[in-house]
């Protein structure tokens, strides 16, 4: 049932299940260097950790996982704007959830795009890097 | 309907003679399940899964004939907000009916009437001589219109002996920041949240329509109540309230994760009207013992907060969730626990990257209506193991309490939906 909205809702992800190789297909797989997960690990450990959990399974009903859902794995401006404007009273894959996702626009563009790449390929999800070109890109817009 | 129920008492209890009261009611058929349901307890007591609803069942209340009501935070796919259990002699129960298409939490029983809310209202349906619900789908709505901002949004309620219900209306934020839990940002001046929300408010039972208007706030500077029971001791309202959240997150250069998992603590409080427990312009610092002005507010963690606020009764560890009270009157349990406290707590999130720490059932020591003595937990591991309480993924997170009229105590939980009895079982 989760598997299922993913992957109707996630077309990187269901570009896989797909024999015809695409480009983006290629970038989703491609290994992301260990120095870049690290950083992002380090910025997932002080600015997400508390409410996500170290697993990124999240808390019932309160804090969404980041694991294979469609905000995570879809499409990569939409992901940048939950940290560039935080996120209240959205369903993530069909749940509501009763807490509060504070914006994090104190993070610089490239703690933004380290982060945003290590949760992309942590907790069981396989997806290309998000680049610091994408984030000002999406900040710059938003100004 | 009160005599209709004292006389076959008095009959069976003349009847039962020398084995006392309770073993004429339980003591002959209700067994704990061989492993005491998965749960750890103290010598003598045993407990048994009363059922698996499989849903999220928040508050419970049972009837005086022993149905058990089980308010869920979110109907079931076929609309039924509200379980109707029956257990049968050796206490396994079935689901008999359900109606009321809301989610909530609130579920009271209390002189004929079954009180329950969603996450805007409060309800009441009339109880007959059997303690079946007779309007299911025409209930008094009693208290509408109370704000509701997808935080802290369950309305809790208790009743007193005088006519009165009293709702939690928590606060829609952490701690009245400009920005909600936003790294850095300061508290709005004077909270105006706390004019809607942040307390408890007092409304007629009886009486149908009540908006804030119609209401008193009774109590305010509570963030938010989950837990709350009146004590017929003190005459006195009694709630455990959520601490704040994320004192590290906010202001991390005053404090580092492992005060921030121990602070705040999470409170009781004795209520009477007008207090003010002080959210959100202070916190409980349980390891000096002092209300601490809030970093929002220019605290440093170590600045006191005025002293004009409300002294907590008791302190518990910071960010376990107290989500039910209850005191306990019966007298299956032995002599201490009469008129005690139990609070369950559903458990923390908070405390991150520390262990988690809670999903237990807590017993308070009370003496003459006041806190007295030591607490202690009653009812550990419904997280189903010490590494899934520490990781944060227990099996199931306490939420509700109901006192059985044997005396057992009732406990439901809203991650797998299983409710618990615990029985004593020693003579
Ligand atoms: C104060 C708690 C909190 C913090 C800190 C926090 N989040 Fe969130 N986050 C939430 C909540 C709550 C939601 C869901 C909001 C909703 O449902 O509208 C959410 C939603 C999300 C989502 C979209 C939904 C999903 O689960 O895929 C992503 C992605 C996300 N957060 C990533 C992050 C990252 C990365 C950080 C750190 C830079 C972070 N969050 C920090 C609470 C938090």
């Amino acid at each position: 049932m989760l598997a299922l909205l993913v992957l109707g809702a996630s077309p990187a992800f269901a570009q896989k299940k797909t024999p015809a190789k695409a480009p983006a297909q290629k970038a989703a797989t491609t290994g992301v260097p260990a120095a870049v997960l690290l950083k992002g690990k380090s910025v997932y450990t002080q600015s997400c950790l508390s409410c996500h959990q170290a697993d990124g399974a999240g808390v019932d009903g309160l804090n969404p996982p980041l694991g294979k859902t469609d905000y995570v794995l879809g499409d990569k401006t939409r992901l940048i704007n939950v940290l560039l404007n935080g996120l209240q009273g959205q369903d993530i894959n069909g749940e509501p959830y009763h807490n509060v996702m504070p914006s994090q626009d104190y993070l610089t563009d490239q703690q933004m795009a380290d982060v945003l790449t290590y949760v992309r390929n942590s907790f069981g999800n396989k997806a290309s890097v998000v680049t610091v070109a994408e984030v000002k890109a999406v900040r710059g817009a938003k100004k | 309907m009160k005599n209709s129920l004292i006389r076959p008492f008095l009959l069976s209890a003349a009847i039962a003679g020398s084995f006392g009261f309770y073993a004429l009611n339980s003591k002959p058929t209700v067994v704990a399940d061989p492993n005491n349901a998965g749960l750890k307890l103290l010598p003598g007591f045993g407990a048994l899964v009363v059922a698996e609803t499989g849903e999220r069942a928040r508050h419970i209340a049972i009837t005086p004939q022993g149905n058990l009501y089980v308010k869920l935070n979110r109907p079931t796919k076929d609309g039924k907000g509200i379980l109707e259990l029956k257990a049968g002699p050796t206490g396994k129960a079935t689901v008999t009916g359900g109606f009321g298409n809301y989610g909530g939490t609130g579920m009271v029983v209390k002189d004929g009437y079954l009180y329950a809310s969603s996450d805007d209202d409060v309800f009441r349906y009339k109880l007959d001589a059997k303690g079946e619900v007779t309007n299911p789908t025409q209930p008094e709505k009693i208290i509408t219109g109370l704000i509701n901002r997808h935080q802290h949004e369950g309305k809790s309620i208790a009743l007193d002996n005088a006519g009165n219900i009293y709702v939690n209306i928590g606060a829609y934020s952490n701690s009245c920041q400009v920005k909600d839990r936003q790294k850095g940002s300061l508290g709005q001046q004077n909270c105006p949240i706390l004019d809607s929300a942040g307390g408890i408010w007092q409304f007629r039972a009886d009486k149908p329509g009540q908006s804030y208007g119609a209401g008193t706030r009774f109590a305010t500077g509570l963030r938010n109540v989950v837990g709350l029971d009146w004590n017929a001791q003190s005459n006195q309202l009694y709630v455990m309230q959520h601490g704040r959240d994320q004192l590290h997150d906010i202001f991390p250069e005053l404090y580092d994760t492992k005060q921030s998992a121990e602070l705040p603590a999470e409170c009781m409080y004795a209520l009477s009207k007008g207090a003010n427990a002080g959210w959100p312009f202070l916190y409980y610092d349980p390891i000096q013992h002092k209300k601490i002005l809030a970093p929002e507010y220019g605290g440093d963690g170590k600045k006191e907060a005025d002293p004009k606020y409300l002294e907590p009764a008791v302190a518990y560890p910071a960010h376990t969730a107290p989500n039910a009270l209850l005191f306990y009157t019966g007298t299956m349990f032995p002599e201490k626990y009469r008129n005690g406290a139990f609070i369950a707590f559903h458990g923390s999130w908070n405390r991150a990257p520390e262990p988690q720490k809670g999903y237990y059932i807590v017993f308070q020591p009370f003496k003459n209506g006041k806190p007295s003595g030591q607490w202690e937990v009653f009812a550990d591991n419904f997280a189903g193991s010490p590494a899934n309480a520490i990781a944060g993924h227990p099996d199931h997170k306490p939420c509700g309490l109901a006192q059985g009229p044997d005396g057992s105590l009732y406990v439901s939980e809203d991650k797998a939906g299983t409710i618990y009895r615990i029985v004593y079982n020693q003579k």
